[in-house]
């Protein structure tokens, strides 16, 4: 009997996607924790010195390539499968009554995702960019990430993008939180159900702190 | 709950061979008693058809009590139609309403093949067993059988998982054709056994690698497979399989 290589299948594959995955959501706490002090209303000063440390600290950049990494490798395994999957129910069911049987953002995982990831070229374009690296590169000038933030925020359009990124994100990880625990192996009959609420408290408070961050800025709550 | 007779509109899936596209069939059936199973309503159709000369529906079907897996009916969008851990044997009409239409579809998957109307090859399941859904033993006297002891709750778990009749349910329902409940059932069921033990890590990567090659899809814990399982196999069984298979391929030498 041939035996497969560990990545190569169904399982290690998803093991890989569900390990990313819980990194991401880490990484995310982080990034919700550093925006929140927006909310102190203090000019900014804190979220400044906070990106600054976050863009000169060199364990920050390095973690940061195994973040883009997380991303990508994400991204790329769960379309493949996705793909993959798409191929296996060559004749499509005529009447498929599915809402029955399971929740409509746990199929529509490569349908939030995709939304996601447009998101995210969107906002790495806005508040990643060659435009900030250059304003710390020189130095002396006042590093302002939280003027930029400001202003993007304060524009209407923005603002909805933003906040429909949340949404989506808040489903995407509903099913994704307590998805990623069993896909390691972690069913027990005492830690699931304590996995599944810290999933929905994950995932309604996170993107939800997100989007009043994003409100105060907007109706002007922090100047 | 009162006895009742009931008309229905019957759109069949219907497909001379493997070769052949199929298409739906649109069928009355008239008088149905409330009583009937469905597999019972579907063999009034058939004498009729007989009599009218032409093909009778082909359908799976074996014990009639729900512990065989033959049926395998996919009926208004579900599989085993909507009963809860119901197979197709043991849902009755009384489940329908008079003047009511029933799609009735085979599983469909690339990996189960239409052999002819709804009957679909499951030998891909057969496969996956013979890849490592067995303990191999030295024949000899029969032993005692309590003579090794097994935790009350680890032998309640395999037999839970041991419950599963391989009807392909879990494939029909799921939007990716993932079998991974079917696969990790029978994994458990060994698994959880002192009996299943020297066979353990090999056994787990030996039905993982079958699945795949049979062109199983991936699961992406959407949980339909459950939720239509007739005889209610746990998702719990998915993560000890893959547990099971993490540490089996992590530590294995080869």
């Amino acid at each position: 009997m041939s035996k497969e290589s560990f990545f190569s299948s169904s399982i290690g594959r998803k093991i890989a996607v569900s390990l990313t995955g819980i990194f991401l959501i880490t990484f995310l706490l982080v990034h919700v924790g550093l925006n929140a002090t927006i909310l102190l209303n203090d000019g900014g000063e804190t979220f400044n010195a906070g990106a600054h440390f976050m863009a000169y600290n060199w364990l920050i950049r390095v973690m940061e390539v195994g973040l883009f990494a997380g991303f990508i490798l994400h991204i790329v395994l769960t379309l493949m499968l996705y793909f993959q999957n798409r191929t296996k129910r060559p004749v499509a069911y005529a009447k498929v009554d599915a809402k029955e049987n399971s929740r409509w953002y746990s199929r529509s995982m490569a349908l939030l995702g995709s939304l996601l990831l447009i998101f995210l070229v969107i906002h790495i374009n806005q508040f990643w960019s060659d435009k900030l690296v250059h304003v710390y590169i020189n130095g002396e000038q006042q590093i302002d990430a939280y003027t930029m933030v400001i202003e993007a925020l304060r524009n209407p359009i923005n603002l909805v993008i933003y906040i429909g990124a949340f949404i989506a994100l808040s489903y995407h990880l509903l099913h994704g939180f307590p998805s990623a625990f069993q896909t390691l192996g972690w069913n027990h009959k005492k830690y699931t159900p304590i996995i599944k609420k810290l999933g929905v408290i994950y995932s309604v408070f996170v993107p939800g702190l997100f989007c009043i961050i994003a409100l105060a800025i907007y109706f002007e709550f922090v100047q | 709950m009162e006895h009742y007779s009931m008309n229905l509109n019957l759109r069949i899936w219907r497909q001379k061979n493997k070769n052949d596209k199929g298409g739906f069939a649109d069928y009355k059936v008239e008088g149905i008693s409330s009583e009937m199973s469905f597999l019972e309503m579907i063999d009034v159709l058939n004498e009729r058809l007989i009599l009218e000369n032409t093909e009778p529906v082909a359908f799976d079907h074996d014990c009639r009590e729900g512990i065989c897996g033959s049926c395998s009916m996919y009926i208004n969008g579900r599989p085993h139609g909507p009963w809860h851990e119901t197979t197709t044997c043991q849902l009755h009409m009384r489940a329908f309403k008079d003047g009511d239409t029933i799609v009735v579809e085979p599983w469909r998957a690339k990996s189960f093949p239409v052999v002819k109307d709804l009957v679909v090859d499951r030998a891909a399941f057969d496969r996956i067993i013979q890849s490592g859904g067995y303990i191999s033993v030295n024949t000899g006297n029969a032993v005692d059988a309590n003579c090794i002891p097994i935790e009350k709750d680890k032998a309640d778990k395999a037999f839970a998982a041991a419950a599963c009749i391989g009807c392909g349910a879990c494939v029909a329902a799921c939007p990716n054709t993932s079998a991974m409940l079917f696969v990790s059932a029978k994994v458990s069921q060994l698994a959880l056994l002192p009996q299943g033990g020297p066979e353990r890590k090999t056994r787990v990567r030996n039905m993982v690698a079958q699945m795949d090659k049979e062109g199983f899809g991936s699961c992406t814990n959407i949980g339909a497979c459950e939720a239509e399982c007739p005889k209610g196999i746990s998702l719990e069984n998915i993560a000890r399989m893959n547990r099971e298979f993490t540490i089996a391929s992590l530590l294995s030498e080869d």
